[in-house]
């Protein structure tokens, strides 16, 4: 009788494991659920963290609910999951979230051995050094030698940083705290004489420093950084999603198509324009689906533009110029293929 | 499972019943059985593991341990740069650990020995102090009053530029503390020489005190011998060696001091907060130890005309060091265990590294698991040496 009970235990145990061990493509199993989830960073001004109402705000929070428009139709099916440096490639791989948008670097090393798959790069960042003005000596990161470094660890600024003073023949002492914000307090209560991180994120903890014109981002910007949404490898339809739903954003704008005038637009004459909103139908089945998918992504969360500008750009407290990530007929990288 | 009648079941046996009605036989089959299970479900996990990481095309293997760590580690007991391999990282974090672990310890039963007999004292104000100082610790969650120093440090204290000077040669900053040394000289081997040979001298000389007490009853000053022994041989040694005293003073060098001892705030942070904790628990288990011993113990002792320091150290700590030991050891692994939590405050312990190592090459399951495994040796050591001790301090039955 006991032992029956425990081969009951036992072949329970094992059906629960196989379970967890066979999940299915990743599309099946974010309809089931009804909802994507994303991993978002939680502090990061800008780029993803609750407002003053609790309502998700940043260009990595709508690059998310892009996702979630293509899929569902309904920008709203989503679940924000806010992620340390540290906890971001662990969480995706173990399949706590489905896509990764949290100011994540595409490097080499995270596409191939953490087994990761980068859509296409929703900002073009560069890493560089947040200072007080209260060091009056330091106006080029060349006169930090000696500089205690706050940094957040498990990054590739840490790394990054770490690089540039060993060529430069620098010295260092960093200190690294894994929440973003109790770096940032770290930092602005003195126990660090420079913040080094990607500029934008500089720009948006400059933005909330207790005094923000106390403290000046240093011209120099010593490695490219640029920042993808990341997905498991292996599932290539589910990165064809994400990396499209990236895209749309992008294609419209370079369309003219925003959230205003994509009611018009439907009843545009241009082939591209017809392809692009799916009057044209094709590009939805392409991907597994609806084909207004492109259409709903313009309509709940807008073009890229428009993302941009309502982050990080001009108008907000980052101040952020388009630089590197205005469209390439305007001077800068961002630039989708044809949708066809 | 044996609950069964031996007699009855031999009964059976004798009959000629098979031999799966043997309790004995029995038992040790479902031993295998139970075994055999544990292993199949280890066996199936770690497959099952070796294949999702193969599918999802994740590295795996330790191989990552020689490749270069490429990040900078904050404090250091050994020398250390990125361009060292990961295994060399990951040291600097055990050693870390080590450190802010064992001087957490000693801090500790010292502070806590020294509450735990407050709160017995029978001066009123003394031990409502330390109750109080006790329960409040207590009741405190130890992350919280990591925050609570680390920005005490960092927020309270001014800049290395406007260091407070308390002491000649000691300035307090939010860079932390740093204190004027002797800066080397061989002379100091020598006295280092001279402080091992004069312990030895002193272990001797107890030894000899001891079996001549018991013979003849005679007593023998032995600890201000002793203290003499310890100051007088090293102090010699400097003197021989020609007395140098050159200090390395800090000096303020562009953005820090240079020269001197530093302490990081964050050290500092962690072992104030893990002693400040743990000495409160230990407090308790001093008392509950002390009072553990019959207060006729201390009445027979003062009878028979012993002192008051004799009767603590003759009759009172011996019989209360076999209470206090064993829970004083899991506070020991507590203090090493929390001292983890020197992720929240920047302190670059063992968990830190490592996990800004799993970051990096993204291979969690060979992080998590040097994380156990490091763990793991650091308690079972203490275990193992505390439970020696305890062996060693047991009341030996006459």
């Amino acid at each position: 009788m006991k032992l029956s009970k425990l081969w009951l235990l036992v072949l329970a145990v094992l059906v629960a494991l196989s379970g967890v061990a066979f999940a299915g493509p990743t599309l099946d199993n974010v309809k089931a659920k009804g909802f994507v989830q994303v991993g978002v960073n939680g502090e990061l001004f800008g780029f993803g963290k609750p407002d003053e109402k609790g309502v998700w705000r940043g260009l990595d929070v709508d690059t998310g609910r892009a996702v979630a428009a293509a899929v569902f139709g309904d920008a709203n099916k989503i679940k924000f999951i806010p992620l340390t440096a540290v906890q971001r490639f662990t969480a995706l791989q173990s399949g706590e979230i489905d896509v990764l948008c949290r100011n994540a670097t595409q490097t080499l090393g995270r596409d191939t051995e953490l087994g990761l798959d980068f859509a296409q790069v929703n900002y073009y960042d560069g890493q560089g050094f947040l200072v007080s003005k209260k060091n009056k000596k330091v106006k080029r990161a060349k006169d930090l030698n000696g500089a205690t470094v706050c940094v957040l660890p498990g990054t590739t600024t840490e790394l990054n940083v770490a690089d540039y003073f060993r060529v430069n023949k620098m010295k260092m002492k960093p200190v690294v705290i894994e929440n973003n914000a109790e770096l940032a307090k770290a930092f602005f209560a003195g126990r660090c004489d420079v913040l080094t991180s990607d500029a934008s994120q500089l720009a948006g903890t400059r933005a909330v420093a207790p005094k923000p014109d106390d403290y000046v981002v240093l011209p120099d910007i010593i490695s490219k950084e640029p920042l993808a949404p990341a997905v498991r490898h292996g599932d290539n339809q589910w990165k064809d999603i994400v990396n499209y739903a990236v895209l749309a954003m992008i294609e419209a704008e370079d369309l003219g198509i925003d959230s205003k005038n994509v009611d018009e637009q439907l009843k545009s004459t241009d082939p591209k324009v017809q392809r692009f909103l799916g009057v044209t139908p094709g590009n939805g089945k392409a991907l597994g689906l609806d084909e207004k998918w492109a259409y709903n992504i313009v309509k709940q969360v807008g073009n890229y533009g428009e993302v941009f500008e309502r982050s990080v750009g001009k108008n907000t407290p980052l101040q952020l110029e388009r630089g590197l990530n205005a469209l390439w007929k305007n001077g800068g990288l961002m630039y989708s293929p044809p949708f066809r | 499972m044996e609950k069964g009648n031996p007699v009855i079941s031999a009964e059976h046996t004798a009959q000629g019943a098979t031999w799966i009605n043997d309790p004995k036989i029995r038992a040790i089959l479902y031993q295998i059985a139970v075994l055999g299970i544990v292993g199949l479900l280890g066996y199936y996990l770690f497959n099952n593991t070796v294949e999702n990481l193969k599918r999802q095309s994740i590295a795996t293997g330790f191989g990552f341990l020689n490749k270069e760590a490429s990040f900078e580690v904050g404090e250091s007991l050994i020398s250390y740069s990125a361009a060292d391999p990961y295994i060399r990282a990951l040291l600097v974090g055990a050693l870390n650990t080590i450190k802010v672990s064992f001087v957490g310890i000693v801090l500790t039963i010292i502070l806590g020995t020294f509450l735990g007999i407050a709160r017995l004292s029978k001066n009123w104000l003394v031990s409502k102090l330390a109750a109080v100082y006790i329960e409040v610790m207590q009741d405190i969650p130890i992350l919280l009053q990591l925050f609570f120093w680390y920005s005490f440090f960092y927020d309270i204290l001014p800049s290395p530029g406007e260091a407070l000077e308390p002491l000649s040669g000691i300035f307090m900053s939010n860079r932390g503390l740093v204190i004027a040394v002797p800066e080397w000289h061989p002379a100091y081997q020598y006295v280092a020489m001279a402080f091992v040979a004069g312990s030895i001298a002193v272990y001797f000389m107890r030894r000899w005190a001891r079996i001549r007490q018991e013979q003849t009853g005679q007593p023998f000053p032995v600890f201000t011998l002793s203290i003499g022994i310890m100051t007088v041989l090293p102090a010699a040694a400097w003197l021989l060696a020609g007395a140098p005293l050159t200090m390395s003073v800090p000096e303020l060098d562009g953005f820090n001091f240079k020269g001197g001892l530093n302490m990081s705030p964050e050290f500092a942070a962690l072992l104030l907060g893990l002693v400040l904790y743990t000495a409160a628990f230990v407090a308790e288990i001093v008392r509950a130890g002390i009072q553990a011993v019959s207060k006729g113990q201390t009445e027979a002792a003062m009878a028979i005309g012993l002192k008051p320091g004799q009767v603590l150290s003759l009759v009172i700590l011996p019989q209360a060091l076999r209470v206090i030991i064993p829970p004083l050891t899991s506070q020991m692994l507590n203090l090493t265990k929390n001292s983890s939590l020197a992720v929240a405050i920047g302190f670059p312990d063992f968990v830190s590294v490592a996990s800004t190592t799993i970051n990096q090459t993204g291979q969690a399951i060979e992080g998590i698991s040097l994380i156990m495994l490091v763990y793991l040796c650091f308690s079972l050591l203490t275990s193992l040496f505390m439970n020696w001790y305890n062996k060693k301090m047991a009341l030996v039955e006459r």
